[in-house]
């Protein structure tokens, strides 16, 4: 590697946006991702996560706006004169090449020294010491996409971007890779942006998720935190399921807002929020809710009453629909740990959680954002 | 405890199924009839001996092998001029056509199929007829040899019979050979591999160098074979665009057999040409060496 390099910089993206024709693929896009960081860009097809990559990677020219690594602005600049590395989503091996010649070809490029010394220890490292001398051809799907990993990684660029690449792999390699992915990030310590529609792929391996939709950042932060509190319900929807609830502010009480939501009262922690009146969208997570017989006491404060509409065994957990009184469908889910009677259709139950479970989203929420895909503007 | 479980030859009775070798026999009847037959009386024409003094005698099977040397030196000077001139060619042809056929395959998404058809629409009007309007393009008072001539270009003042005639006839008469196979191999190229390279330092000439010049080196392989081997067999272009001087192995091979009727002098020199034909192909490909080509 080049010596005389600066260390590893912030990735800055700055108002960026592309379009094609009069479709904004990326629309004003302002972030940044600190230096060593991995975080996840998750969303569903088509929002514009590739097209934020190739922008970064140099491969598409931003309508507008600016990318900058450090305080260097590299928006114009070739892809072959940033330093930035892509893990494509098709591997995108050189099928003439050896996975060794693979391996080396940015260094070869770059002419630098050690080049054998530095190949042979990216080889070690996603252990594929014992292929060197093959061609991509001859790899399973695992081993190609480690190659393609090793070909970028090894030229220590700032930032490297990763498109998908655990898209075509099968759920088992796939988590094995997850896993190998965030050892090696942790061991360089270069800044990883991950691409993903996978949710679960985003939240098990990134420090930090943006969760992307229709060419815009919904939300950003840590995985626990973008999951426990969503702030719009395109989040709350895409990230796992959700129960959202829209009422009115009936008042303070003490450190909780009381919301009336029909005939039921939801109380919210007040640091969740700053409304104090008026219209509220608030929601809980299934796993949050517990299902148990009317008339019981020692509940949680936050109780809906209902009846089952439906039940689902899934194994470790059952998921139950209730239809609240005011005819809502709300989701509630259940380990197994005792088998319980509970699941006829047509039967009375308390849907009831704490407080500090509920969250409240942004106001003028569309309610059903995030569900399936939409289609329309 | 385990179960042993017995391995159990089965014999499975597997019908040959032959319909592949009955829907290759119209083809190895047309080789051997077509190629193998001519084949052997051609050898055996070149080992003839004259009955008489004149080509009205005949000539009476023989083992002349002399008939080989005479020929071979007698005419190696149109040999080798026939090897430079198309090797000539074929590398004009590549420079050509490598720019073409790449712009084809990657930019012209538009016109490509146009293009295509324009590349071949030559071949609707006969060969001959197209290397007679040649004669025209290339004569002594056309605009051509004027514009080139005010440029005070041309040495003789003239382009028609000289080398440089046949040489441009057989580029232009070859070229779509050169062009096909360059677009098929280049189309295949996926653009990834384009962009990968340019993500990992390469220069857009480093591109080209590393990732698709060496990816393309089947469609030049074969781009290379279709142009040279006819082209050193050619003998129209030499016949119409070039001198006396300018004459390929396939004019003389035309004249021994046609004009002079000398069957074994020409059936040697086809033989000969045919082998030579053989050894730089061979020496060729196995220098390209096939199996580095995907
Ligand atoms: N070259 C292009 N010309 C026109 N529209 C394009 C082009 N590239 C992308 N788009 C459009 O831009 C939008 C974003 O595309 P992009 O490839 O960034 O999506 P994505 O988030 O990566 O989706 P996926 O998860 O399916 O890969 C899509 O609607 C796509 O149709
Ligand atoms: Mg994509």
């Amino acid at each position: 590697m080049t010596t005389n390099r600066p260390k590893v910089e912030d990735l800055h993206l700055v108002n960026l946006t592309k379009s094609f024709d009069d479709f904004k693929a990326v629309d004003n896009l302002t972030l940044t991702i600190p230096a060593g960081s991995f975080f996840a860009l998750l969303g569903p097809s088509g929002c514009g996560k590739t097209t934020t990559l190739r922008m970064v990677a140099g491969l598409e020219e931003p309508t507008s706006g600016q990318i900058k690594l450090g305080s260097e602005d590299i928006t114009s600049f070739p892809p072959y004169k940033r330093w930035v590395n892509t893990v494509f989503q098709s591997y995108a091996l050189f099928p003439h090449l050896s996975i060794y010649e693979n391996v080396a070809f940015g260094l070869r490029r770059q002419k630098s020294a050690d080049i054998d010394k530095q190949v042979k220890a990216m080889l070690e490292l996603v252990e594929l010491t014992t292929l060197a001398q093959r061609k991509p051809q001859q790899l399973s799907g695992g081993q190609q996409q480690r190659v393609a990993v090793a070909r970028a990684l090894i030229n220590e660029p700032d930032v490297l971007l990763l498109d998908e690449p655990l898209g075509a792999l099968d759920l088992k390699l796939r988590r094995q890779m997850q896993l190998e992915l965030k050892r090696i990030q942790i061991e360089v310590g270069i800044t990883f942006v991950h691409v993903t529609h996978d949710q679960e792929e985003a939240m098990t391996m990134a420090d930090t998720v943006a969760v992307m939709n229709e060419g815009r950042i919904e939300q950003m932060g840590a995985p626990l935190t973008i999951y426990e509190k969503p702030r719009t319900a395109f989040v709350a929807n895409f990230l796992g399921q959700s129960n959202l609830f829209e009422g009115t502010v009936a008042g303070v009480e003490g450190d909780e807002l009381a919301v009336k939501v029909k005939d039921t009262v939801i109380y919210v922690p007040l640091n969740s929020t700053e409304i104090r009146s008026g219209r509220i969208v608030l929601g809980v997570r299934p796993e949050k809710v517990k299902i148990v017989d009317q008339g019981k006491t020692g509940l949680p404060k936050n109780q809906i009453q209902g009846s089952i509409h439906n039940t689902a065994f899934v194994g470790v957990s059952t998921q139950y629909e209730v239809l609240s009184s005011w005819g809502q469908e709300i989701s509630a889910f259940e380990q197994n740990v005792d088998p319980s009677d509970l699941g006829r259709p047509g039967q009375l139950v308390t849907l009831a959680w704490e407080p500090r479970h509920s969250f409240v989203l942004d106001p003028d929420e569309d309610l059903t954002a995030g569900l399936d895909t939409t289609w329309d503007e | 405890m385990s179960i042993v479980q017995e391995s159990i030859p089965v014999k499975i009775k597997v019908k040959k199924n032959k319909t592949a070798y009955y829907l290759i026999l119209p083809g190895i009847g047309w080789l051997v009839l077509f190629f193998l037959v001519p084949f052997f009386t051609l050898l055996a024409t070149s080992l003839q001996k004259p009955a008489g003094t004149t080509p009205d005698d005949g000539y009476l099977p023989a083992l002349r092998f002399s008939n080989y040397s005479s020929a071979l030196s007698e005419y190696y000077p149109q040999f080798f001029r026939s090897f430079v001139f198309s090797g000539i060619a074929t590398v004009v042809c590549l420079l050509l056509a490598y720019p073409i056929a790449y712009y084809m395959a990657t930019k012209a998404t538009k016109y490509r199929n146009l293009m295509l058809v324009l590349i071949v629409a030559p071949f609707f009007a006969s060969y001959l007829l197209r290397t007679n309007a040649w004669k025209t393009i290339l004569s002594g008072d056309s605009f051509v040899v004027s514009i080139l001539n005010s440029l005070n270009l041309l040495p003789d003042g003239r382009i028609l019979n000289t080398p440089i005639a046949v040489i441009a006839g057989l580029v232009y008469t070859f070229l779509p050979f050169m062009i096909l196979p360059l677009y098929a191999s280049l189309e295949k190229i996926d653009i990834r591999l384009i962009e990968a390279a340019g993500d990992l330092y390469a220069s857009p000439r480093q591109s080209f160098l590393n990732v698709v010049w060496p990816l393309s080196l089947p469609g030049v392989v074969s781009g290379t074979l279709l142009t040279f081997i006819p082209a050193s067999g050619d003998y129209i272009n030499a016949e119409l665009l070039g001198s006396i001087n300018d004459k390929m192995i396939g004019n003389v091979i035309q004249s021994q057999f046609i004009d002079l009727r000398n069957y074994p002098t020409a059936s040697a020199l086809s033989f000969t040409f045919m082998a030579l034909i053989l050894v730089l192909v061979y020496l060729y490909i196995s220098r390209a060496g096939t199996d580095e080509l995907v």
